[in-house]
């Protein structure tokens, strides 16, 4: 029996800011979900299940939140679950709710993840002072900066790309009205001339501390059907693992994530992703994480990712636009982070990403990680159903 | 087989937490001595309050006074307090309903032993002398058979309310390294490092896990490697983070990965003995030991040739 095709028929986001401490965490969550149950005109009797996704525990001290926010999610009586795979969580957290739609489990579930990291500690969580072990002699940007220079000595780009990027994706985020960042008097001078923090990755090159949720409605056909406005459609999804550390480990190209995406692009038929695919919400939370990202999900050769980003191909005008939203440089509450990929992803193919929109964009790649770049999370999403 | 090494390790912080309406009016009751609950769709009242409806869904926000009086419902007696409990000697924990509530409120109750709590025994809330917007404004019950006084029909509306709370978190842990890491740690202490092969790929794993997570099988053989090794990449921290802040480390300062001769894969290490600009992939190091110390204090450069780019690039 084939499965059932899975349509996102709603889209929530809070306003992500760096805090919201108007709310509570049930108070944020509940936003972002009212706002996807208005976008898909449907209300709380209409969700058969919940799936929420968030942070790593140490990070905001917050153990089994599907207990303490299974009323602000209307999910009494209900089945509710929850899903961890640090920083890739908004994604798999997605790919697990489609999952019980697509094997017809539920006809219609309510998909969410958040953090709020003002209430948290991103650094503290992760550098707990355990006995015998030497103490991390960096904090997040250093774990990942010696990789960012194991690509450009392997690739050979030229310093100034990561520059690029960031000056992007900061000027796509000007036109999302519910990206963090919003730097008015963003340059491309502003961005190099900004602080080196851990060589070589400069601060306007690092992603921004967010508090933020983000949530979806996935339904199948029938509920699609009856969906308001045009649902996206999941034309393929995959996950994939790895150990943070082995031997043999190639941090600046994974396996989990290449095989990931060659699993994604086999169930949406996709042969040639740099023709086929219209866009791609790629999660770079250091700027050269793009072009590294483009070769890794075989949008380039290796070596040649930053070729794409140097001649403007990822700009929001270019042919194969990276961040429209402004991404993860732009916005950040980690647990969400990868959720707001894939929705933003969804409203592409939708027509509804307002200013940040890409003219006729049929299919567009959601993509997440995280832990020591172990853990891969995607969907493509396209606006007709698939086999149509 | 040599002992396994044991310490304790202790993970705690001072979360803060947004409150939200609801709470914020909770515990700002709390501290001016008024217990608030919320009143849900179908007329119940809901003590500690929530924001949303259990039945619904729906958004509620009338708020209530109830009586600091109330019936336990069930209970369960501590024979043992612990750190951070509202006693210090031996009390029960009831569940109460307080007069006016359709639900129970989770305390303690000050009692002399099991035998003085019942199941139905009427208590009244003992507040705390100094109160600050929290739960343990409420110092805890206490037995009570005068009658419920009358609420004063308190509206939830406060000046200089409570808006957020600090949530300390703590957790204590035994932590073994386990087999593997305490031979490994073993042999620091004379100043080699010790590795184990995996039997299937022949890697040499730096630090040990017991297991090769590639093959996923068992690992035993020791395999001294170093003292020498390559630096594969690098950062230059240029900022301290807030937990190495206690480090005496000057920035900038340069965070290597480094494959010793015959590992596997890099550990990671501080470069010192040479300008934090001169760094360079391929170069090669050996540790630099301070007495007393695990771990090497940094590496420095051993003054031999670089190695070739090809010799490491499997190790990036």
């Amino acid at each position: 029996m084939s499965k059932e095709p899975v349509a996102v028929v709603g889209i929530g986001q809070t306003k992500h800011v760096a805090a919201r401490r108007d709310v509570s965490i049930a108070g944020l969550v509940r936003e972002a979900a009212r706002r996807a149950l208005d976008d898909a005109e449907l209300t709380w009797a209409d969700i058969d299940a919940v799936v929420i996704g968030k942070a790593p525990d140490f990070f905001e001290g917050v153990m089994m939140p599907e207990l303490y926010l299974a009323d602000a999610l209307g999910a009494v009586g209900k089945p509710m679950l929850r899903v961890h795979t640090a920083g890739s969580v908004g994604g798999s957290t997605a790919l697990v709710a489609a999952g019980l739609v697509a094997a017809r489990v539920h006809g219609t579930v309510l998909t969410l993840a958040f953090e709020k990291q003002s209430e948290s500690n991103a650094m503290w969580g992760l550098s707990l002072p355990i006995p015998f072990q030497q103490p991390l002699l960096a904090g997040a940007g250093g774990f990942f900066a010696p990789h960012v220079r194991a690509y450009m000595r392997r690739s050979g780009a030229p310093e100034t790309v990561g520059a690029l990027v960031a000056y992007k994706d900061r000027r796509n985020a000007l036109k999302n009205p519910y990206a963090h960042l919003h730097e008015h008097d963003i340059t491309l001078e502003r961005v190099t001339s900004s602080p080196m923090l851990w060589d070589p990755i400069r601060y306007s090159e690092t992603c921004p501390s967010s508090d933020g949720a983000c949530a979806m409605i996935l339904t199948d056909r029938a509920g699609a059907a009856r969906a308001p406005r045009p649902p996206a459609w999941m034309l393929g999804g995959a996950m994939r693992s790895e150990p943070t550390l082995f031997a043999g480990k190639d941090f600046v190209s994974p396996r989990a994530g290449r095989d990931c995406a060659a699993d994604v692009y086999r169930q949406a038929g996709i042969t040639d992703p740099r023709r086929e695919i219209d866009g791609a919400e790629i999660y770079v939370p250091f700027s050269w994480y793009e072009p590294m990202w483009l070769e890794n999900l075989g949008f380039a050769a290796e070596g040649e990712g930053w070729k794409l980003t140097e001649a403007g191909v990822t700009e929001l005008d270019g042919d194969l636009p990276v961040n429209m939203s402004g991404g993860v440089l732009s916005t950040n509450p980690i647990g969400a982070s990868g959720m707001i990929r894939f929705a933003e992803a969804a409203l592409q193919v939708r027509g509804q990403a307002g200013e940040h929109q890409v003219e006729g964009a049929r299919r567009v790649l959601g993509h997440a990680y995280g832990g020591g770049s172990q853990f891969f999370s995607m969907w493509l999403v396209g606006a007709q159903p698939p086999d149509s | 087989m040599p002992e396994v090494l044991k310490a304790p390790l202790v993970v705690e912080f001072p979360f803060t937490r947004s409150l939200g309406p609801v709470q914020s009016a909770f515990l700002t009751g709390l501290r001016e001595g008024v217990v608030l609950g919320v009143r849900t769709g179908d007329g119940r009242t809901l003590v500690p309050p929530v924001e949303y409806d259990p039945v619904t869904a729906e958004e509620i926000r009338d708020l209530v006074e109830v009586a600091p009086t109330g019936t336990v419902t069930t209970w369960a007696w501590n024979h043992a307090p612990r750190r951070g409990q509202p006693l210090t000697t031996p009390f029960a924990w009831v569940l109460v309903r307080l007069d006016g509530a359709d639900t129970a409120l989770l305390h303690a109750l000050d009692a002399p032993g099991p035998d003085a709590v019942h199941t139905g025994m009427r208590v009244r809330v003992r507040w705390a002398t100094d109160r600050t917007g929290a739960i343990t404004d409420i110092a805890c019950f206490e037995p009570y058979d005068g009658d419920p006084p009358q609420p004063s029909g308190h509206t939830g509306e406060f000046e200089d309310p409570v808006t957020g709370i600090v949530a300390a978190a703590r957790l204590d842990y035994t932590y073994s390294p386990g087999r593997a890491q305490t031979a490994y740690i073993n042999a620091l202490a004379g100043r080699r490092t010790v590795g184990e092969r995996c039997p299937s790929c022949r890697k040499v794993y730096v630090p040990p896990r017991g297991a090769c997570p590639t093959c996923g099988v068992a690992t035993s053989e020791q395999v001294e490697v170093g003292p020498r090794g390559t630096v594969t990449t690098f950062c230059i921290v240029n900022i301290k983070a807030a937990h190495t802040a206690n480090l005496d480390i000057e920035v900038p300062y340069v965070y290597a990965h480094i494959a010793l001769d015959g590992a596997g894969l890099a550990l990671h290490g501080r470069i010192g003995g040479i300008p934090y600009d001169e760094v360079r992939m391929g170069l090669r190091v050996e540790p630099v030991w301070t007495e007393g110390a695990r771990y090497p204090d940094h590496y420095r450069p051993t003054g031999e040739p670089d190695a070739d780019y090809d010799t490491y690039k499997e190790l990036l």
